[in-house]
């Protein structure tokens, strides 16, 4: 290989590197830096741009500030919030560590809204119920509107005051992965200068989030492109549940920012063109709070039968107009504010025009509880993978299964990133002897590197993702028919097929944002192919997977997760299942059975 | 001595024009580029872009730039909502964050610079570094001294308001490079941005460092070259007022000693 010859890699030795600094990532890399291992966290935007600086409506745990509460509770609404396809020691490990890991938030300063009496103010949510399904709780602690960013700029500061060592808009390229099949370490650029640098690591924690940039229009930043679940996928070992993909009901008409849930929460409901609040149809019970992908469904089929809002009939209305403007300006001063900028709307005169827009990727790199990525192998469905771990958005514990309860991401970012620094604390002695690197260690990388920097082709990179985006948007989408995703496969494997043709025009490598959008949508291709092989296989209806010739959930033949592995070169994409695993961490709760998902 | 002269390479020149061909609303963007690479004067270039078919944002017409006329163009972006601050420049002479200025806010051409008196690493990325090394200074996370509590820290819904228009900031440094007196004294002034995050944790009722917090400001040049011109409240996307957290620090500092 000829490509290596022209670079230079500029070698670093850790106990543990940390890829991605949302607040998965963030707190990971405190919780290993406490531990006393030399960590490096690798980040391609400044910890504070990532993007769970955008999660507004706030962080799930059972604290009892507002009325009775308790885990199981919790642990009851995510099950069936997953259409019982999570894990359920996973959901267990969760719930019960939720509270304290929300006082641990708070102990680092996250200026939390507060109750009267001076504790952290929590606000209903979607499906977060009391007593096992009887009445609503308010369970998401929320800083006004504006959760994750309180959050994450209290992590980073968290992160400042250990002096975790940041590589702060580098890039990672690939997995440096042994013959055995153990994670020895990764590559990254540095996109300021274009050096190559080679990270050594005893343990690898990818927290890079997810891919919603697959499709054409997404509450997610530009950067959401699940670099490390493409990475996954090179190193050989499959992604998870990646048929599931979380519509949010509320993402603004046009732009796709979000309005989040708690504006529901706060009182704010749905209407039709008729002035109907349809959601008492289809769910009569918690009417505007029901699941997410159970409201996704209903507003789409409003607008199909006709009753959609505006001169093309094509949107829902949001109204929080009734609400006391002075709860508005309190709670929901972020949500105004997007509102106003890009709907033009006045959240305290008029409603908000909406619609589902892809928001969470449920599916992404297989883990347990503890934050180890497992794949199968000889017929072991729970291997672990040496030296790997993902958490956050990457990874599917499996928490959320088939549809994510709103507010459980953050507090899967926090429970799960702090579970890996003590799982890597236990995995790792600080300063282990780590294996010299072997010539050619890293060399995938380079070469990935050196085909796009030098992509020569006649089709910019912008052509062929907005070819991507547009079949995910119209194949994949809330509603799936066996026919609409045989053509999605198609037309997305076209996609694949076109790459070989792919032009980068920018030569540089200071900054060469060109360069870095092509390996983000190298990235995005494969997972799109996961997603797309994912549907296609799943004969049923679970959670956000709702397909119109199968309109039942299976609970015989699916409940079961999907494993999908992408060659890299050919886009052939090879699936598999593992059980779904039926029994809890303690005997404190027994086994959740399924039944039917009714709110 | 003060050099009055510019630096060598910093004077931009005119650069190339790119023509919306058969666009009918067409509206002129004269952006800055300059790229480490080669010697040459950053120099402005021309992109017409047609309105009807590009989004209502000047990151929308950044972005369609990039698709769709030239790749090379480079610039930070990444929430598209106005709350990770990557997207930070200087828009029509103000510095504001591209996705949520709005291209029917600019009249005439619409002229987009780095954010200023910031390095520049190439076209609209400026180099941030002494930036953040900044905010690191004033030590931005809760420090108390009391036993931690097994819950929360108990913080009254008035004590809490305190914290409005401080814990928002989204360290886009739109203030911070808009501020003459950081011109001048950016390596020894912490600036609007740090000094409102300082101020931030000097209001928090849960922090017990007041104290530290303050000596570690009480310097001529870190808080005092503040002169309350007041570009940084003018400039704020998020309509914050550095300023008066700035007085209030002030403030602190006189009631203390009296």
């Amino acid at each position: 290989m000829s490509a290596s010859q022209s670079y230079t890699f500029i070698d670093h030795t850790f106990d543990a590197v940390v890829v991605g600094a949302g607040g998965a990532g963030l707190r990971a890399t405190l919780g290993c830096v406490e531990k006393g291992l030399k960590t490096a966290n690798i980040t391609k935007v400044f910890p504070t741009r990532s993007h769970t600086v955008a999660a507004q409506g706030g962080v799930a745990a059972s604290l009892g500030n507002m009325g009775p509460d308790d885990w199981r509770w919790h642990m009851y609404d995510t099950v069936k919030g997953s259409d019982w396809l999570g894990d359920q020691d996973a959901i267990e490990y969760l719930c019960r560590h939720a509270p304290e890991a929300v006082y641990e938030l708070e102990h680092f300063g996250v200026p939390f809204s507060r109750t009267e009496d001076g504790k952290i103010y929590q606000r209903p949510f979607g499906g977060m119920t009391t007593n096992f399904g009887e009445g609503i709780a308010q369970r998401t602690c929320a800083a006004a509107d504006r959760t994750g960013h309180a959050m994450l700029h209290t992590l980073y500061g968290q992160s400042l005051r250990h002096n975790a060592e940041f590589y702060i808009e580098y890039f990672a390229i690939d997995l440096i992965m042994d013959e055995s099949g153990v994670c020895r370490g990764v590559v990254a650029i540095d996109m300021a200068t274009g050096e190559i640098h080679r990270f050594r690591s005893s343990l690898v924690i990818l927290a890079t989030g997810g891919y919603g940039r697959a499709y054409f229009s997404a509450t997610s930043a530009h950067t959401c492109t699940g670099d490390g679940n493409a990475m996954v996928l090179r190193a050989g070992l499959p992604l998870q549940d990646m048929e599931f993909v979380q519509f949010h009901p509320t993402g603004i008409y046009g732009s796709g920012c979000l309005i989040t849930e708690g504006s529901r929460g706060e009182g704010g409901y749905l209407v039709n063109s008729a002035g109907e609040r349809f959601m008492e149809r289809y769910a009569p019970s918690a009417k505007d709070l029901a699941s997410r992908d159970v409201v996704s469904r209903a507003m789409t089929i409003e607008i199909r039968e006709g009753r959609g809002v505006g001169p093309d009939k094509d949107h829902i209305f949001l109204h929080l107009d009734h609400l006391d403007p002075k709860i508005l300006a309190e709670r929901l001063p972020g949500i105004s504010e997007s509102a106003r900028i890009f709907a033009g709307v006045d959240v305290t005169k008029e409603p908000i025009p909406v619609l589902p827009t892809v928001h969470y990727n449920m599916g992404g790199i297989p883990t347990n509880y503890h934050g180890q990525v497992l794949t199968l192998k000889d017929g072991n469905p729970d291997t672990v993978v040496p030296g790997l771990m993902a958490i956050g958005e990457a990874a599917c514990v499996s928490v959320h299964g088939a549809n994510r309860l709103g507010s459980n991401s953050l507090i899967d970012l926090v429970v799960f990133g702090r579970a890996a620094g003590i799982k890597a604390a236990e995995l790792v002695t600080p300063g282990a002897r780590q294996p010299e690197f072997k010539k050619g260690d890293g060399d995938n990388a380079l070469a990935r590197l050196d085909h796009f920097r030098n992509a020569n082709g006649s089709t910019p990179t912008s052509v062929l993702r907005g070819r991507m985006q547009r079949v995910m948007q119209d194949d994949v989408a809330v509603f799936r028919t066996g026919e609409t995703l045989e053509q999605g496969r198609k037309r997305i494997a076209e996609v694949h097929a076109a790459m070989p043709d792919i032009r980068v025009s920018d030569r540089s490598l200071v900054w060469n944002s060109d360069l870095i959008e092509t390996l983000e949508f190298d990235n995005l291709i494969v997972q799109a192919i996961a997603t797309v092989e994912g549907a296609v296989g799943r004969k049923e209806s679970r959670g956000a997977h709702a397909r119109e010739d199968y309109p039942d959930r299976d609970d015989e033949n699916w409940m079961k997760h999907t494993l999908c592995w992408v060659d890299d070169k050919s886009g052939k994409p090879r699936v598999d299942y593992r059980p779904v695993h039926t029994y809890t961490m303690s005997n404190d709760i027994d086994y959740i059975k399924p039944k039917a998902r009714v709110y | 001595m003060v050099q009055f002269t510019l630096p060598k390479n910093s004077k931009p020149t005119e650069g190339r024009t790119f023509k919306a061909e058969g666009a009918k609303r067409v509206k002129n963007f004269r952006v800055y580029r300059w790229s480490p690479d080669d010697d040459k004067n950053p120099s402005i270039d021309t992109f017409e872009v047609d309105l009807d078919k590009c989004g209502p944002m000047v990151l929308d017409a950044l972005i369609k730039i990039k698709n769709e006329v030239d790749q090379t163009l480079t610039f930070r972006r990444s929430c598209r909502e106005g709350i990770c601050g990557s997207c930070a420049m200087n828009i029509d002479g103000q510095n504001t964050l591209a996705c949520t200025k709005g291209i029917d806010e600019c009249k005439g051409d619409v002229k987009i610079y780095p954010l200023p008196s910031m390095g520049v690493i190439k076209d609209l990325v400026p180099d941030l570094t002494g930036f953040y090394a900044q905010h690191a200074s004033i030590e931005p996370w809760l420090q108390t001294k009391s036993p931690t509590p097994e819950k929360e820290w108990k913080q009254s819904h008035d004590d809490r308001e305190k914290l409005d228009g401080l814990y928002e900031c989204i360290l886009c440094a739109c203030c911070t490079t808009s501020c003459p007196s950081y011109w001048w004294n950016g390596d020894r002034y912490l600036g609007p941005a740090t000094l409102l995050q300082a101020y931030r944790w000097l209001a928090d009722s849960r922090d017990e460092a007041k104290g530290e917090r303050l000596d570690n400001l009480e310097d001529p040049f870190r808080l005092y070259r503040c002169h309350t011109i007041m570009n940084c409240a003018k400039t704020c996307p998020k309509g914050l007022n550095p300023a008066k957290a700035i007085a209030e620090i002030k403030k602190m500092m006189v009631e203390r000693q009296a």
